[in-house]
């Protein structure tokens, strides 16, 4: 075992003798700022989560809560689960809700969508970002069950990916929380390349863009 | 991939002995009219895509300078980068393990599944398994792999191998396929819809995720600052394998590693884009060591040499490594478009494997591949880390003619450098030449030059030389 760890990094070395040569470091030429104006952003973030046939709506946050009920209704989902820390205001009348406390994995698989929100959002490539957090849950709630609602804020959305990095950087570096990104449904093209959205993960995705503003 | 047909048998050497020259495979290939249909479409199709999201992008050559600069400075320090990615995995409560080959990191995979009684796993598609040959290393042990990507599934029920890195399937067609799950995982009335099809796949699947005790990933990139573990993915069954079973053993090539956790930022934009022609690929998993409560409580990492130092000591051939198998030079490259991948009879097919295959195996294993190229320089134009494909393709050729030439080309050779060395010398052998051919020339051509020159007329007709030359004509006309 010990062995082995020696015996690849002497071989590294060996292989890198005539090292030295090392560039500068890596050069950032690159984006790193978008530019922007909110709305613009915002507009941009709608447009790339759509082109994935994900559902996005934009609300204001007093009708939040009905929108979120809404959206379950017209998927027909009745038992939703949510993490344990998302914000009362959120809650929905006439869905069921269970809290993961946490749930079993049958269980998760019985439920017919969850309700979560997110870390950050990246509207050049409409991608939602979830860091385990209160709102947002262990990794399994977004996966398991068919149908997906997230929530995101305005003020949570950047536009470039690099953007998104630095704060994600500080969450794993602090806290090494797990990050998934979500840039629409799961899909596949692996027969003759034809998309099909939905494979194992939720088939169906909606992003509620809240303007906080309304608050 | 028990039960391979054809293909190579990958693992330490095995594939080597497996493989055929690559200008046999690729005869037989483009005799396969369906194939080349197949194989036209779909490389077209990414192709499109591909440029149509590339062209969106305003610093596109930007983050392409920064992605090969960031792989040449992982490389450099490879030593100190693996030893902080040990140190940060370690410290987030995972497992570190160090395999010279693939052997050895076939037997970590198993003593893992052997201490937690495990006899089926679930896997997720990963290069890095079918090159140690994973699946036939544990089924030996007792211990049978799942394979959860569609694709992979496809080929796992088929008992066939990979044409392609990304889309591995693409030699099948719809109703290949639905006959294929008709056999083996669906009723007779499965239909031939793509969509009918996944869903298939899920109902198997599902079951499986929820009750798997283990499952064996690969990985796009490893964070050497964070210990963080990168995912790249499509359908959520990387999800499900990294997240739902309580054991995970995640398989990294040593050269997989990026210093700092920022550095994603600039690979999360090249790879979705190159690879699958999206903004973004539908989930990309990040995790670092064990999560209290959340995703598996159990973490190992093996990390693979497996021929990557022999390459690394390379200085030239050595830019393979950057490679982060986005497969955009598959698509590009005329000869792939037309063969295929079988033909390249190796695990990485196209362009990259034509360089990374004789590499990581030695170039005694695999002498034709580096001449499986015309050196029209589109892969180099793709590559999202700038790799000189063309350049390492002609430095592998020196090594193949190197290692390779017979004493009587290597006299021949001679003779011929003798003849073009003086005028006199070359006007003496023409005029030999034009007198020696008269016997094969029909009706102003050569179609079958004899047995040690045959090869070079089996497929093409020969120019015979001209009845005067050049000099004669030039004297004649003053």
């Amino acid at each position: 075992m010990n062995g082995s760890r020696e015996l690849i990094l002497g071989r590294v070395r060996d292989a890198l003798g005539d090292a030295g040569e090392a560039e500068a470091l890596p050069p950032r030429a690159y984006r790193r700022q978008g530019t922007l104006e909110p709305a613009a952003r915002i507009e941009l973030l709608c447009e790339r989560i759509g082109d994935y046939q994900a559902q996005v709506r934009r609300v204001g946050a007093a009708e939040l809560a009905v929108a979120i009920g809404e959206a379950f209704a017209a998927e027909g989902a009745a038992r939703v689960c949510v993490p344990g820390g998302i914000p009362p205001q959120w809650r929905p009348e006439g869905v069921e809700l269970v809290v993961d406390a946490p749930l079993t994995l049958e269980e998760l698989d019985g439920v017919d969508g969850v309700l979560t929100g997110c870390t950050l959002a990246i509207a050049e490539t409409g991608t939602i970002v979830l860091s385990a957090g209160p709102a947002e849950g262990r990794r399994a709630l977004t996966l398991v069950p068919d149908l997906h609602v997230c929530v995101v804020g305005e003020d949570q959305v950047v536009e470039t990916v690099p953007e998104a990095m630095a704060p994600l950087a500080k969450l794993v570096r602090a806290e090494r929380r797990p990050i998934t990104f979500i840039s629409g449904p799961s899909a596949t093209s692996d027969i003759e390349l034809s998309r099909v959205e939905g494979v194992h993960g939720p088939r169906r995705l909606i992003v509620l863009i809240v303007n906080k503003e309304l608050q | 991939m028990s039960g391979a047909r054809g293909g190579p048998q990958p693992g330490d050497g095995a594939m080597n002995a497996a493989m055929r020259p690559f200008p046999a495979a690729a005869g037989e290939a483009l005799r396969d009219t369906r194939l080349r249909a197949n194989l036209a479409g779909a490389t077209h199709t990414i192709r499109e895509k591909r440029n149509r999201v590339v062209a969106e992008v305003p610093d596109w050559p930007q983050l392409r300078e920064a992605g090969r600069a960031i792989k040449v400075e992982v490389l450099a320090h490879l030593d100190t980068y693996l030893e902080a990615f040990e140190q940060a995995v370690t410290d987030a409560g995972g497992h570190v393990h160090w395999a010279p080959d693939a052997a050895a990191a076939n037997q970590v995979v198993l003593d893992v599944a052997r201490a937690h009684q495990v006899s089926e796993i679930v896997k997720v598609k990963s290069l890095t398994t079918d090159e140690i040959g994973l699946n036939d290393a544990l089924a030996a042990g007792g211990v049978h792999a799942i394979e959860t990507d569609l694709a992979e599934l496809i080929l796992q029920l088929d008992g066939d191998w990979s044409s392609h890195i990304l889309v591995p399937a693409i030699h099948l067609n719809r109703t290949e396929i639905r006959d294929l799950f008709r056999a083996t995982i669906a009723d007779p009335s499965l239909g031939d819809d793509p969509r009918e099809l996944a869903e298939a796949s899920r109902r198997y699947l599902r079951e499986r995720f929820l009750t798997a005790r283990m499952a064996v990933s690969g990985a796009n990139f490893g964070v050497a600052d964070s210990g963080t573990v990168c995912v790249v993915e499509s359908e959520g069954n990387g999800r499900m394998c990294t997240t739902l079973p309580p054991v995970l053993v995640t398989i990294l090539g040593i050269e997989k590693l990026v210093p700092t956790f920022g550095d994603l930022e600039v690979f999360l934009q090249l790879l979705p884009r190159s690879s699958t022609g999206e903004r973004m690929n539908p989930y990309t998993s990040l995790w670092t060591g064990v999560t209290p409560g959340d995703g598996p409580q159990e973490f190992h990492v093996v990390l693979l040499d497996g021929g990557r130092t022999r390459v690394l000591a390379d200085q030239v051939g050595r830019q393979a490594l950057h490679c982060i198998r986005c497969s955009a030079c598959l698509n590009v490259c005329p000869v792939y478009s037309r063969t295929g991948g079988h033909a390249y009879g190796s695990i990485y097919p196209g362009p990259i494997g034509a360089i990374l295959t004789p590499q990581l195996y030695g170039i005694e294993a695999a002498p034709t591949l580096p001449f499986a190229s015309s050196l029209c320089g589109a892969c180099y134009e793709v590559c999202p880390v700038m790799i000189d494909i063309p350049s390492v393709l002609l430095h592998l050729r020196e090594k193949a003619v190197a290692a390779g030439a017979k004493p009587g080309e290597r006299l021949a050779m001679k003779a011929v450098s003798w003849i073009f060395g003086g005028r006199r010398r070359f006007a003496a052998a023409a005029r030999l030449g034009r007198l020696g051919q008269r016997p094969l020339v029909r009706r102003g051509r050569i179609v079958r030059l004899p047995a040690p020159l045959a090869a070079w007329t089996r497929t093409r007709d020969l120019r015979p030389l001209s009845s005067e030359s050049f000099r004669d004509w030039w004297e004649r006309r003053r």
